[in-house]
């Protein structure tokens, strides 16, 4: 744990001085920003929710997420500071965790940002009516679960290549990958869509973001993400091959 | 169980390989460095000093043999032999973005000083690198010089027992080269350290032993003395009594004194005089036998220059063995043409 947060730390650091993840953090408030204006409905219908924001979540963090992990590895193994990293009396897993705790922080910063629309609607709201929180609160737990996932695996696409670029595509491909078995139900039948519905993302953002909490679905984002940070750390390990 | 030395080797090598798909970058390499001696790791590029050096340092696994670091196993525990050793990678990479300070703490706490001891060990490394002046600034922004301290910086800050450096002085001018040979002899007084490199004069003055790789194996390995006197040249110019000697027979009186493998001619400036190379047979001095030579064969002798073979050459003669056959296929005579 001690290396982890060491780690993570250095990581966080190298954050706030690349400039990079100041312009992402930036466009994804703007653009969220936008969205939640737009599609909440608030200007048209004066109703007061986040769903359409929330319902968006998904395929913003698949542009956002492998933004912000593309670096993560690839920058290291480029420019040669990953054999110093990987020559400390570190563990590969203490590595692969204390990055993956500096972006999710990162992320979560973008996120805390975003607590301006709830507070803004709650003042805005008609008199009388109520702001159901219900759906708010699991909105944001449901964000950050998927956070850790898109992260775990952009984190693997930044252990793949050296390039950066690569690193993001590829990032957007596995982010891709886990949204779009949600819409499995268009085009298979019935009873097997609905299985494989089940290992989408998309899926259990849906049930949390309504404000259910269900273990399951917890359950499935933990899994996810513990998939991705193995993947990772299984290929680093390998670079030492 | 107190069967074990006191103190194992600090290095312990054997049978060392590595394979890179096809290719063999190392073919079975042992050595032993005990504790304290300052060794020198020479070898043309693509020898496999950095390969061994990786091996050493756990960020390369090896495919085959036993590697120690102060008795534990680098491949069964390579995170507790990682804590023994200090390392400056090849090239030296550091976080740009980071201040030196930032950067050394940072080090600091993954190498576990106890966080009370963390300023202290950070202004140790600092005074013993010379970093005062730059403790607050971007490693981004400092001179390669600088740079290279930090790296030297980060490598001691916990105090290690092995300080592995993989060509610490490669790309620095002559001034941050001396700067640097300086620390790194004053470094040597206590700790053990083993540096790669390819310029020889640099083992000659900061190394008590130097082991020559090449193509993956050891071919040498001694003091840098010894190695650099096996052999040595001897340079001369005679001329007869009357006017210049007859070529062809000096050089077969010369060919024929008993310590000299080689003979070859130079070019003079004196008139009527010829010089000549003259290569020995290991350590054998041919200086006496030579001057009687010439005196019974009526010559007179202006001058006589005796010259060890230098570690350079000793390098050369023992690193481009395959490459030196053919070279002395194609051009026997080309020295006498």
């Amino acid at each position: 744990m001690h290396n982890t947060l060491a780690i993570a730390r250095r990581e966080l650091t190298s954050y706030f001085h690349s400039p990079v993840a100041h312009v992402v953090l930036a466009v994804f408030l703007v653009v969220s920003g936008w969205l939640f204006f737009y599609f909440s409905g608030l200007l048209i219908v004066g109703k007061a929710s986040m769903r359409g924001f929330f319902a968006l979540c998904p395929l913003l963090f698949m542009l956002f997420v492998p933004a912000i992990t593309m670096r993560l590895i690839a920058e290291e193994r480029k420019s040669g500071t990953f054999e110093g990293l990987m020559t400390l009396p570190v563990a590969e897993h203490e590595v692969v965790l204390g990055k993956f705790l500096a972006a999710l922080s990162m992320m979560c910063v973008g996120l805390l940002c975003t607590f301006v629309y709830p507070v803004s609607l709650a003042l805005i709201k008609a008199p009388g009516s109520a702001l159901d929180m219900g759906p708010i609160i699991g909105g944001y737990l449901s964000a950050v679960l998927l956070l850790s996932s898109f992260i775990a695996f952009g984190m693997w696409a930044s252990a793949l290549s050296k390039n950066q670029i690569i690193a993001f595509i590829l990032g957007l491909l596995l982010c891709f990958a886990l949204w779009i078995p949600d819409k499995a139900i268009l085009i298979l039948p019935a009873s097997l869509g609905a299985a494989v519905q089940y290992l989408s993302v998309n899926y259990h953002f849906e049930n949390i973001a309504r404000g259910v909490i269900d273990v399951r679905d917890v359950l499935y984002y933990l899994t996810v993400t513990t998939i991705g940070l193995v993947l990772t750390t299984r290929t680093i390990a390998a670079t030492r091959q | 169980m107190s069967d074990a030395p006191a103190s194992p080797p600090m290095i312990q090598i054997e049978g060392l390989t590595k394979h890179y798909g096809r290719t063999h970058a190392l073919r079975g390499i042992t050595f032993e460095v005990p504790k304290g001696q300052v060794v020198g790791f020479l070898g043309p590029n693509g020898a496999g000093k950095s390969t061994t050096m990786k091996i050493l340092t756990g960020f390369v696994e090896a495919t085959g043999g036993i590697v120690k670091v102060a008795g534990i196993s680098v491949a069964d525990d390579p995170v507790g032999a990682r804590t023994r050793i200090g390392y400056l990678p090849e090239n030296n990479p550091l976080y740009e973005d980071m201040m030196v300070e930032e950067y050394l703490e940072y080090i600091a706490r993954i190498r576990r000083i106890p966080a009370d001891k963390v300023r202290g060990a950070i202004d140790t490394a600092v005074a013993r690198c010379g970093l005062q002046k730059v403790r607050g600034k971007d490693i981004g922004e400092l001179s390669k010089g600088f740079r290279q301290r930090v790296g030297l910086a980060q490598a001691i800050v916990h105090d290690p027992d092995l300080l592995i450096l993989d060509e610490p002085t490669t790309g620095l001018d002559p001034n941050q080269v001396v700067e640097i040979r300086n620390l790194i002899r004053e470094l040597g007084k206590e700790k053990t350290v083993i540096l790669s490199t390819h310029v020889l004069p640099e083992v000659q003055h900061m190394c008590g032993r130097a082991l020559i790789i090449s193509e993956g194996k050891i071919v040498a390995d001694g003091a840098p003395d010894q190695l650099s006197s096996d052999g040595g040249h001897i340079d001369l110019v005679v001329t007869g009594k009357r006017g210049a000697p007859d070529l062809a027979a000096t050089r077969a009186l010369l060919k024929a004194l008993p310590d000299v493998a080689e003979v070859h001619e130079r070019t003079t400036g004196e008139k009527d005089a010829l010089a000549f190379s003259l290569t020995t047979k290991g350590s054998a001095d041919p200086r006496r036998a030579l001057f009687a030579a010439l005196v019974d064969a009526e010559l007179v002798l202006l001058s006589l220059d005796k010259k060890a073979l230098g570690l350079e050459e000793t390098f050369r003669k023992l690193t481009t063995a395959e490459a030196g056959k053919a070279e002395h296929a194609d051009h026997p005579h080309s020295k006498a043409a």
